[in-house]
């Protein structure tokens, strides 16, 4: 499903030149439920957003479903962002005007499908992370919880291929993330891979591989000890 | 075709976002608005005064009496120059292909008039055909004054809109008999003046008639001539004929400005229309500078609205919207907003001038706008909105989306 190759990515700031991914090989499987870990600066978002084409890298080679997504139109962007990949920000991001219907149903907007097969599909994802009774309501009406799991709603509704989480469970307590983390499962289970960025090591031991970035490097890659059932 | 799902998505963004759609329009709405209160008022100006224009002939030239102030082929200075039917016949001759010649002999205050019971008095004037032509009369009933009334020295009387309300109210006036002064006219015509009310309350009858009944006399108090659409260059130059060819027949100086009075009209009224050319020049330039600023005002707006927006076009780029839809999407809106607000500006501009359509001063009438102008404004405020949110939205477009959501 996902293949780096040797995948380097700098950043040019004023007065130096930060090289943030190294050399990064990387395969990862459809079906899979990994976890990327490492401390702040490590280069782990970086790396996501390179895999969710959000960003682009320097040098190697970088495989999606079979494509070489290299050099390619933002156009051409839009598009396996919109078909491949689904996304899970820590803040959300949700569109503050708009409903939880709304917001869920706003990828099948880009995809063209009408009005109101949009409305139904976006019901019937809500309903898929127990929030269909929360259909109207506006982000700030609800707990971080409940918006983080409107954002998964969204990030599926497309259904993508990839589901894509950075730090989902980084402004929710426990409680909320044990929630989050069980649906990221159930959105596993159903053959969806599933790749969280995290610097939490009890969310992390949730997936089937943890992937440890340091410095811009790979430097280990297993499976978990513990795995709840 | 028109695309539903974008146009609904453009008012889901309008309306859940009621105060920047707010301050967008009003912008628009208010400078359209006051553009076309602006040309309106200066457009009112421009009409109330070329409306004292319309009381009499614009190209006239009126002659009248006066002392010589030089000496003359052996004639001393202090001559009084009088005008007689002679002088009439002459002119009249010598400047045929004028448009209209006519005298004017005034029987010397208001005249008791009287009909059945009821007497007014009325200033009285013997005239000439070609005095119709002078103050813009307009026949409302019967006809005018005839070459073949001052030929025949008939007793016939054409009397102004006020005249015939005063002494017949409802009854028709042609064809009854008046005394004015002792001496019984049959009513021919009655006409109205797009002058003042006192225009109207006057009575022409033949100057011939006048001449012989009232004073025994060929003599002429004023000559006026009207030269039609002459411009104005020849209008000079026609007084200076007319001038001429008088001091030839009565023998003054031809240089003496006392021996004959005379007025131009039309150069007065170049002179208006210089002040109205300078009124109309104001008014644009300060038309100009409200289209400027509400130039500014859109644009600022629409660059703060894209600031704004950047958080908004990442997570939409994030969930599969390519540039081109987004940048798109914020044209569509604001051109919609400008253009929508813009129109109100102007329905409501108009509507107002509508309102004050019948105010009718010296300075001020009829205030309007022209449509085509403001629709230009209109435009140029929804472009200049379109550009100014166009270079930003291009460039949020192409952020990256993880820095365009971090905003």
């Amino acid at each position: 499903m996902i293949k780096l190759t040797n995948i380097h990515k700098s950043y040019a700031t004023e007065f130096t030149n930060l090289h943030v991914l190294k050399g990064i090989d990387l395969q990862i499987n459809e079906g899979e439920f990994v976890s990327i870990m490492g401390s702040s600066g490590s280069g782990k978002s970086t790396l996501l957003n390179i895999l969710g084409i959000l960003d682009e890298y320097d040098e190697g080679e970088y495989h999606l479903n079979g494509n070489l997504i290299k050099d390619i139109s933002q156009v051409e962007a839009a598009g396996y962002r919109n078909n491949l990949i689904g996304f899970v920000f820590q803040s959300f991001n949700l569109l503050s005007f708009k409903t939880a219907k709304e917001n869920v149903a706003l990828p099948l907007y880009y995809q063209k499908v009408p009005r109101k097969e949009r409305q139904e599909k976006a019901l019937e994802y809500l309903e898929q992370v127990g929030l269909r009774e929360w259909a109207d309501h506006f982000p700030n009406q609800m707990s971080g919880g409940q918006q983080q799991r409107v954002a998964i709603a969204r990030a599926l509704i497309s259904n993508p291929k990839v589901l894509l989480a950075d730090e989902p469970t980084g402004a929710l307590d426990s409680k909320t993330s044990d929630d989050v983390m069980n649906i990221f499962k159930e959105v596993n289970n159903k053959g969806i891979t599933v790749i969280i960025v995290t610097h939490e090591q009890d969310v992390a031991e949730k997936t089937k591989r943890i992937i440890r970035v340091n410095d811009g490097n790979i430097i280990s890659t297993d499976v978990p000890q513990t795995t709840e059932g | 075709m028109i695309d539903v799902d974008k146009w609904e998505e453009i008012f889901n963004t309008i309306g859940r976002h009621k105060l920047r759609t707010a301050l967008t329009a009003f912008g628009v709405f208010w400078g359209i608005f006051m553009l076309v209160l602006l040309l309106g008022a200066g457009n009112g100006l421009g009409n109330g005064i070329s409306n004292t224009f319309k009381d009499d002939a614009i190209n006239s030239i009126w002659l009248w009496r006066g002392k010589t102030s030089m000496p003359y082929a052996g004639l001393k200075e202090g001559r009084q120059i009088k005008f007689d039917n002679s002088d009439y016949d002459y002119l009249q001759e010598q400047f045929k292909d004028v448009e209209s010649i006519t005298g004017r002999f005034y029987l010397g205050g208001d005249k008791n008039v009287t009909y059945n019971t009821t007497t007014v008095s009325y200033p009285v004037r013997g005239v000439n055909p070609g005095h119709k032509l002078l103050m813009n009369s307009i026949i409302t009933e019967g006809r005018y004054l005839s070459d073949k009334d001052v030929a025949e020295n008939t007793k016939v009387a054409v009397i102004g809109k006020t005249v015939k309300e005063n002494l017949f109210k409802e009854k028709e006036a042609i064809g009854e008999q008046i005394n004015i002064g002792g001496i019984v006219y049959t009513v021919v015509g009655v006409f109205r003046d797009p002058g003042s009310e006192w225009d109207m309350r006057v009575i022409f009858i033949p100057i011939s008639t006048a001449q012989t009944l009232y004073a025994g006399t060929d003599e002429i108090h004023q000559i006026m001539f009207t030269g039609g659409d002459l411009s104005t260059s020849e209008m000079e130059r026609l007084e200076k004929d007319i001038l001429l060819a008088l001091a030839t027949k009565k023998g003054f100086d031809p240089n003496d400005k006392q021996a004959v009075g005379s007025w131009n009209m039309a150069q007065e009224y170049q002179q208006f229309l210089s002040l109205l050319t300078a009124i109309n020049g104001i008014v644009w330039l300060v038309g100009f500078f409200s289209i400027i600023s509400g130039v500014i005002g859109v644009s600022n707006i629409m660059l703060i609205i894209v600031k704004e927006r950047t958080k908004e076009i990442g997570i939409r780029k994030a969930l599969g919207a390519t540039p081109k839809s987004i940048v798109s999407m914020i044209l569509q809106e604001s051109v919609f907003l400008t253009a929508v607000a813009g129109y109100l500006g102007m329905a409501c501009g108009i509507g107002i001038l509508y309102l004050m359509s019948g105010v009718e001063t010296e300075f001020f009438r009829t205030p309007q706008v022209n449509f085509g102008v403001i629709s230009i404004a209109t435009l140029i405020l929804v472009v200049s909105g379109a550009l100014a949110g166009l270079i930003p939205a291009l460039k949020a477009a192409k952020i990256n989306p993880v820095i365009a959501m971090k905003e």
